[in-house]
């Protein structure tokens, strides 16, 4: 009798079809954005430079020619070493600021922070002033040089270590104060505390944090290109074979062999996340850190050591950009930041940096938000859901450098209808989106799984479309994690070289990129001129936002307090 | 209260009348018929059919994982059921999408939005039927005023307390005057006390404003106060249909009867039409039908029917036991009892324990009512 009986089929509301159209006009623009152009690059690999079909013949070439294949057993050397030091500093420095009782703990906070506000090029023209063949320190090496392996391991343990340590500070501050309260009680010693409530507890943040930094070594650019030397790695193979030799055949190769790590990395991240589960109940009581004497006393000197070595390759950097003449005019001048004298796009190429973040935050965070509410709040249509959501996670494990090569092949194609867009401002700032999406939109559909979900049935209970709760009720309320990304994007396409040095044109040069033709041509002082001028902006606009965080949205949202 | 329920003469819950009849009564406002809802190959409701009549408050009660949820869900549309037809005023709503059938709501979590005032949380509906503006402010007062918070209009739902921001969202259901109220466990997020005064005005509200209402609940005295009847159900399927003391008084299975209030159940052989044996005791009922006689059943007896107070010679089902634990609950006491391999617990009023000395080891003579006994397969 059951089975005979018709299945309801619900008709769809206005609203229903109107989402339906949406997340189906989401998912062509991300298979546009990511899918098409990462498509393009697995096809490219398979041809030879005219485009003829041949198999797996440059993947053989590539494997068989040591100078190629030796860098992608430098990249993984580097990378292993790099995570091996960053962790374990990260995590007593994260640990420093969540369990330690520090004297100015936001500052210790926020000088860690910095690295992430600048480009990879930074720290390598720091290490070069400072270590490099007229560098200050240079006798402290004895004899051996700061170009290469050990160039690259200490400024990407600068660039990565805000990284790392912004996961286990996450990790580590969420904590239940009666745990410990319990093993003491117990009478475990402080070791035994350590290993079986602290470490258990910070364990997924720890295998998160060693894949970050694993993934951001391998897929860096910047940090080898400037104080690499004769050490090759994938990154710079990658721009060695596109720009260089114009093999753009070899370039997508190298790309893919650079894609396998990142992509293994984050799927094991993934596998790994998925197990862990809310360790903090809502009725744990937050741990707050007690003074003990030898035990701040530690930790202020480590923190201090680690923040005196980070200001030290930042303070290089800035003090180096304004010296006249490195090393036999030591007076200070204005000159390297006269851009126009270095690069025929002088201070044009900034101001493309400033055009370009803020089209990125805009466009980028109502992409990201859009997409992630639709995603979330669609009724039914679960195979177009489930491709977003992919689409949308798949940017997270792509190299900048593979995306970018993936861009020229797809939308450089002749045949294809967007080929107009190719070296536009626009593509830029498609790629940069497109780049960093995966963030903004795990940021957006967090803040979305916060709120409570029963407000689309309210309206339609209220007959009230629901795009208009969305506007007035959804996008307020995540109005925080909405400015988020958007700050987020916008750093992020002031630092970033590896996808957009393959797409700019003369007219849309960026800051940094133009720091490293700059860097190339020789002139190091002013490319870090340009690199300070990135950190500034890029520092001042997350300044700006604090500061608004703290006065501006705490009045407009004023229903938050009771 | 649970008086009041019998004045209701609800003709849904008399026989269905001939189909030459049909014309005299009211039709049902509601009608769920073979409704199904399987998730993969699990069976969240299996084949449901219920009447509710126009201005009745219907709770649906049962554990968590019932279904009684997903039936509401199913009833508004938003978690549409796998077949089965649903009419509302003679409607066919089935397939209709949440927007265009006639409800209003009220949830657990109350969702209330949390960045508009509370007035504008009550008007939310109201101003997308571009009334005029002063007519939506007069209409927000009036619903706030029926709520009991006429000056809360300007403060955010986070200024108020648990029973404050349930009622916003009582009248924010209210607002656009649906046909049908749709209450989802709206009373298990508050304290107790809280509760308590929410029922009696909910069910005030209901009664002065005639809206036909559903509740569910997972809390038996919360269905017993308020509902007109009570649906009562069980793993996807609806065990009892009926006034609160219907479903008290006579539950129509094992399950309703342990579920709704305190029961003893005796296992047991049915042995004539009349009794039932527990061991070596044999209990006098009234006459079951359909049981054959030797099969097993559950002999049932609610605490306050176990009759201990000048008990007359000859009285059927007597007992001699011995008084076990005592727990002191205030106004009685629930005592356990013991006679050979019969344990049951009884309720003793402190009068009672008082008058007759009730003491732990002390023996004492009760007796079951035959009439008071229910009879259950096992």
């Amino acid at each position: 009798m059951s089975l005979s009986t018709p299945l309801t089929r619900v008709r769809a509301s206005r609203d229903d079809l109107l989402m339906r159209a949406g997340v189906a006009l989401l998912a062509v623009v991300l298979l546009l954005m990511v899918g098409l152009p990462l498509w393009s690059l697995l096809v490219k690999g398979f041809q030879d430079r005219d485009g003829n079909f041949v198999g797996l013949a440059n993947y053989v070439s590539y494997f068989s020619t040591p100078a190629l294949f030796n860098s992608a057993l430098n990249s993984l050397h580097v990378a292993a070493v790099c995570t091996l030091i960053v962790v374990p500093i990260a995590f007593l420095y994260a640990y420093a600021l969540t369990r330690a009782v520090l004297p100015l703990r936001w500052l210790f906070q926020g000088v860690a922070l910095i690295p992430i506000f600048a480009p990879s090029l930074l720290p390598g023209l720091a290490l070069i002033y400072l270590f490099g063949t007229q560098g200050f320190f240079k006798s402290w090496l004895g004899g051996g040089q700061i170009y290469g392996f050990e160039g690259i391991v200490i400024a990407q343990v600068f660039y990565c270590l805000p990284h790392a340590m912004m996961i286990l500070v996450t990790a580590l501050a969420t904590a239940d104060a009666r745990l410990y309260e319990a093993a003491d009680v117990l009478g475990a010693s402080k070791l035994r505390v350590f290993f079986t409530v602290t470490l258990p507890g910070a364990k997924y943040g720890v295998i998160s944090a060693a894949l970050v930094v694993f993934t951001l070594v391998i897929t860096d650019f910047g940090v080898a290109k400037v104080i690499g030397g004769n050490f090759n790695v994938l990154a710079t193979d990658v721009y060695k074979q596109v720009i260089g030799q114009q093999n753009f055949s070899m370039g997508a190769v190298v790309g893919m062999v650079l894609l396998a790590p990142a992509a293994l990395a984050f799927a094991v991240d993934r596998f790994v996340q998925r197990k862990q589960v809310a360790l903090l109940t809502a009725r744990a009581v937050p741990l707050v850190p007690r003074r003990k004497a030898g035990r701040d006393i530690f930790y202020t000197l480590f923190c201090t050591l680690v923040a005196a070595g980070i200001l030290a390759i930042l303070g290089m950097a800035v003090w180096s950009s304004f010296i006249k003449y490195w090393p036999y005019n030591l007076s200070l001048t204005w000159a390297n930041y006269k851009f126009e004298a270095f690069d025929a796009n002088g201070w044009d190429s900034y101001t493309n940096s400033l055009v370009m973040a803020a089209g990125a935050a805009i466009v980028g965070t109502a992409l990201t938000f859009t997409g992630a509410w639709l995603t979330e709040k669609t009724r039914g249509f679960h195979l177009v859901r489930d491709l977003v959501r992919l689409l949308a996670f798949l940017p997270m494990a792509v190299p900048g450098l593979v995306l970018g090569l993936g861009y020229i092949f797809f939308f450089n194609a002749p045949a294809n209808p967007l080929n107009f867009l190719y070296a536009t401002m626009a593509i830029l700032v498609i790629n940069t989106v497109a780049h960093f999406y995966t963030v903004g939109h795990l940021t957006a559909t967090t803040a979305l799984k916060q709120i409570d979900p029963e407000f689309e049935a309210v309206s339609a209970s209220l007959k009230v479309p629901i795009w208009r709760t969305f506007a007035r009720v959804t996008a307020p309320i995540c109005l925080p994690s909405i400015l988020d990304v958007a700050v987020y994007l916008f750093v992020n396409a002031m630092t970033t070289v590896s996808s957009v040095i393959f797409l700019y044109s003369p007219d849309t040069k960026l800051a940094s990129v133009a720091a490293v033709n700059i860097e190339e041509a020789g002139t190091t002082a002013a490319a870090t001129a340009l690199c300070v001028v990135i950190v500034v902006t890029s520092a001042a606009v997350k300044a700006l936002h604090l500061l608004a965080d703290r006065f501006v949205l705490g009045h407009l949202q004023a229903w938050r307090r009771r | 209260m649970r008086g009041a329920s019998e004045d209701v003469r609800n003709p849904l819950t008399q026989p269905l009348p001939l189909a030459g009849e049909w014309g005299k009564i009211r039709l049902p406002y509601l009608e769920v018929r073979n409704l199904h809802k399987r998730f993969g190959d699990f069976t969240a409701l299996g084949d449901i059919s219920l009447d509710i009549g126009e201005g009745e408050f219907v709770c649906f009660l049962g554990p968590s994982g019932c279904g009684k949820t997903t039936l509401l869900r199913a009833i508004a549309g938003l978690d549409p059921q796998t077949s089965g037809t649903i009419r509302q005023k003679g409607r066919d709503v089935s397939a209709l999408p949440p927007a265009q059938r006639d409800f209003g709501i009220v949830f657990q979590s109350y969702a209330l939005f949390p960045n508009l005032s509370v007035a504008d949380n009550v008007g939310y509906g109201l101003v997308s039927r571009r009334q005029k503006r002063a007519e939506i402010a007069r209409r927000v007062g009036e619903l706030l005023a029926m709520v009991g918070l006429p000056d809360a209009g300007p403060k955010y739902p986070a200024q108020l307390s648990g029973g404050q921001q349930q009622r916003v969202a009582l009248a924010r259901a209210l607002a656009t005057s649906p046909g049908l109220l749709l209450l989802d466990e709206p009373l298990s997020a508050l304290d107790a006390r809280v509760r308590l005064r929410l029922r009696h005005e909910i069910k005030a509200l209901q009664r002065t404003l005639g809206v036909t209402t559903i509740m569910v609940t997972h809390d038996q005295e919360e269905a017993l106060t308020m509902a007109d009847r009570i649906v009562v159900m069980n793993q996807g399927a609806i065990e009892q249909v009926g006034g609160p003391q219907d479903v008290y008084r006579a539950p129509s299975t094992a399950f309703v009867a342990d579920f709704v209030g305190a029961m003893n159940f005796l296992d047991g052989t049915f042995t004539a039409p009349d009794r039932v044996s527990v061991g070596a005791a044999s209990f006098a009922c009234l006459p079951q039908d359909g049981l054959a006689t030797g099969s097993k059943v559950r002999l049932c007896i609610r605490p306050e029917d176990v009759r201990v107070r000048d008990l007359p010679a000859g009285i059927p089902n007597r007992l001699t036991v011995t008084v076990g634990e005592l727990d002191f609950v205030g106004a009685f006491c629930r005592a356990s009892l013991r006679a050979a391999e019969i344990a049951l617990v009884a309720d003793f009023s402190s009068n009672l324990m008082r008058d007759l000395g009730v003491a732990r080891g002390k023996t004492l003579d009760v007796a079951l009512p035959p009439d008071r006994l229910r009879v259950f397969t096992a």
